[in-house]
């Protein structure tokens, strides 16, 4: 194998690796749009998530107690979303930005004590046979436990969407709460089903910036990822296929700028550190342009008013 | 009616996260001063002839973080062990408004001497100091003074030089990456030190480096030391504060050359050695010289003959002859028969910058903007 194709290997599989934190929150934060509800406290839960999971797994010894601490902190986190949103149906964006700031307070308020200090979390590990594929094997089976899982869900969401009747029933929230109502569901309660889980999958999202990616923690370690999930969210029009795609677009240009500049392209450094923002921005665009704001659900972003 | 009572729960709900955000950031300057008093030093009262020295120190990032404001904590507790000295500090103060409150709430306290330990604290530092003329100042990194402001920094160009001599007789690729922060005169005349330490002991390899615009963000540190590791080098050196380019050469079987401290707790099979701060000797005297009354404001930057940086315990990997040849090299420029920046130095597009027989001016390396030949990227 020559240096080209290792590199070019190199860069696929930086971006499989870069790409599964917003990977996690992208699918959270769409189940969650699903059911109707808007929380753009991603960042927030995310960076609750990355704490918590290095906490536990600095207390237990074990990743994956980490891995559902994470989750359920950045859930716990998700449910004040609710509480406003359901119980007092205050407006879904100023409550989401303000779970957002109190996420990263939060986070760096406790989470000081704990800089520098480094833990075991997940290793990469190659799966056995399906590590020798060439060229795929070097992308997606050589890395961690985390990653791996992070592949079944895209086609889990899909099969629970598409072909389960609670899938339906979110779907129902969603796009047709008052239909939805008239059927016998409660779409308050279904939303908080979809508050919660995008919580949870944000959590994770964070746990893998400070358990797998590195083992570490540092205060505003999410750098942004959540809000990137937010604009992926919409650039995948809802569809969990087009967020993986988004997902490991947007980690595929994060690797690539870096190696660009290894290889010693002569370009200036701040242009380059732009690009996944400008792509963002391009990609947001692009799927406005083509109509994606059909795709939300329709009753994305409504409170449900209590019925009299 | 009804629409009126949820906006007001709203409302309420929002000053209730607000408040909990608020206390976040506010609770943590009021607690962090851990003024650790000494028993011992209770007693008298501040009037007493033997005059009780209080000194302050406000830190950008937290203590823990093995790197920048570590290395000057070490330092902080090394003087807290002088007699008649109490310590206390303030971390992750950002730059800023912020910092110029933190600080003036330590002079207000009545604190003798306040070091200030990022660039960004100048203007506040400043400002304050202007407020409490009896209050000696002193701010690390930055360029303007007061009569009792002083700004200071150590040339760690010197021990970057030598950090890459090591890695220069290490590689067996030729190729070494650097992980950098940001493209300012400080980072860049670190790269350019190291370069010409590694070509002085090997001059066919080259030094790639990648900026990562960040000081302090293990994840893409990390990444960014990956990225130089895919395309063929073989030591790793950094200029930032996180262990995560460290991290990244262990995991590849690869060499590391730390910086701000011996990084060799996060990579003992890579770690070579590491260019690191000791603020100790330095800080000392400050507190010795304001004590006696003979301390004078200026713009302090003291080289390695001082101690103020050096060169970390080497890496058992490192062999013995190279060992020796950095230490003869280290020695001469303690002794000053060497000088880092000494001519023919040519840039990166082979234009001598620094003719032979010349030494490379302080302003010039103050305000350095340009690679030297060796360097493989962009200073912009």
């Amino acid at each position: 194998m020559d240096m080209d194709t290792a590199l070019l290997l190199s860069i696929l599989a930086a971006t499989v690796q870069s790409g599964t934190p917003i990977l996690y929150a992208t699918l959270g934060e769409m189940f969650t749009e699903r059911s109707g509800v808007l929380n753009l406290g991603v960042e927030g839960m995310m960076i609750v998530g990355a704490f918590t999971a290095f906490l536990a797994t600095h207390l237990t010894g074990n990743p994956w107690a980490g891995v559902l601490a994470a989750g359920l902190c950045g859930g716990g986190l998700s449910l004040l979303h609710g509480i406003v949103c359901l119980i007092f149906q205050g407006n879904q964006v100023v409550s989401g930005l303000a779970l957002t700031i109190l996420g990263l307070g939060l986070a760096d308020f406790l989470g000081t004590p704990y800089v520098g200090i480094t833990t075991t979390g997940f290793q990469a590990f190659a799966v056995p046979v399906l590590a020798d594929i060439p060229v795929l094997g070097t992308i997606f089976f050589r890395h961690d436990a985390l990653v791996y899982l992070s592949y079944l869900l895209p086609p889990l969401f899909w099969l629970f969407m598409a072909r389960t009747r609670p899938g339906l029933a979110l779907r129902a929230a969603g796009e047709h709460p008052a239909a939805a109502s008239a059927a016998g569901l409660s779409p308050v309660r279904i939303r908080w089903c979809g508050i919660f889980t995008g919580g949870f999958l944000a959590g994770i999202g964070g746990a893998y910036l400070s358990l797998a990616y590195t083992h570490l923690w540092t205060n505003n370690m999410t750098s942004g990822r959540g809000w990137i999930a937010v604009a992926l969210v919409i650039f995948a029009f809802w569809r969990p296929g087009r967020a993986v795609f988004g997902a490991y677009l947007f980690g595929g240009v994060m690797a690539l700028q870096l190696r660009l500049q290894a290889m010693g392209a002569n370009l200036p450094s701040s242009l380059m550190l732009m690009l996944p923002y400008a792509l963002t921005v391009l990609v947001l665009l692009a799927s406005s342009a083509r109509g994606g704001g059909r795709a939300a659900p329709a009753a994305l972003g409504v409170n449900i008013e209590p019925e009299e | 009616m009804r629409k009126s009572v949820s906006a007001m729960l709203l409302v309420a709900a929002m000053l209730l996260m607000a408040a909990l955000t608020g206390c976040g950031e506010d609770k943590k300057p009021a607690e962090a001063p851990k003024a650790e008093q000494k028993p011992a030093a209770a007693a008298p009262a501040p009037a007493a002839p033997a005059k009780e020295m209080q000194v302050g120190f406000v830190y950008v990032s937290p203590v823990g973080d093995v790197g920048w404001s570590w290395a000057h904590d070490q330092a902080r507790k090394a003087i807290e062990d002088m007699d008649g000295v109490t310590t206390s500090f303030v971390e992750s103060v950002p730059e800023g408004a912020d910092a110029e409150r933190v600080i003036q709430n330590m002079a207000r306290k009545g604190y003798d001497i306040i070091f200030t330990t990022s660039f960004g604290y100048m203007d506040p530092t400043l400002k304050v100091a202007e407020q409490f003329p009896g209050i000696t100042f002193m701010h690390c990194s930055g360029y303007k003074t007061a009569p009792n402001m002083s700004n200071y920094f150590g040339r760690m160009y010197q021990a970057r030089y030598l950090t890459g001599m090591v890695a220069g007789a290490m590689t067996k690729s030729n190729i070494l990456g650097y992980v950098a922060a940001f493209p300012i005169p400080e980072v860049i005349r670190g790269i350019n030190a190291y370069t010409l330490g590694v070509r002085a002991v090997n001059p066919k390899a080259e030094v790639r480096v990648v900026w990562t615009k960040t000081w302090y963000d293990p994840a893409t540190e990390k990444e960014a030391a990956k990225s130089l590791l895919d395309v063929g080098a073989d030591v790793i050196a950094q200029h930032q504060d996180s262990p995560g380019p460290q991290e990244a050469a262990q995991e590849r079987g690869v060499y590391s050359v730390g910086y701000n401290s011996n990084m060799s707790q996060f990579a003992p099979k890579s770690h070579l050695t590491a260019a690191v701060w000791n603020w100790t000797p330095f800080y000392k005297d400050v507190v010795e010289k304001v004590r006696k009354g003979e301390w004078k404001s200026g713009a302090y930057w003291p080289g390695i003959e001082t101690g103020i940086v050096g060169v970390a315990p080497y890496g058992d990997m490192v062999p013995q002859d190279v060992r020796a040849k950095v230490d003869a090299r280290k020695a001469e420029i303690v002794a000053g028969t060497y000088k880092v920046f000494s001519g023919p130095v040519k840039d990166q597009n082979g234009a001598v910058r620094v003719p032979e027989g010349q030494v490379l001016s302080d302003q010039d390396m103050l305000g350095m903007t340009w690679f030297v030949e060796g360097v493989v990227g962009s200073t912009q």
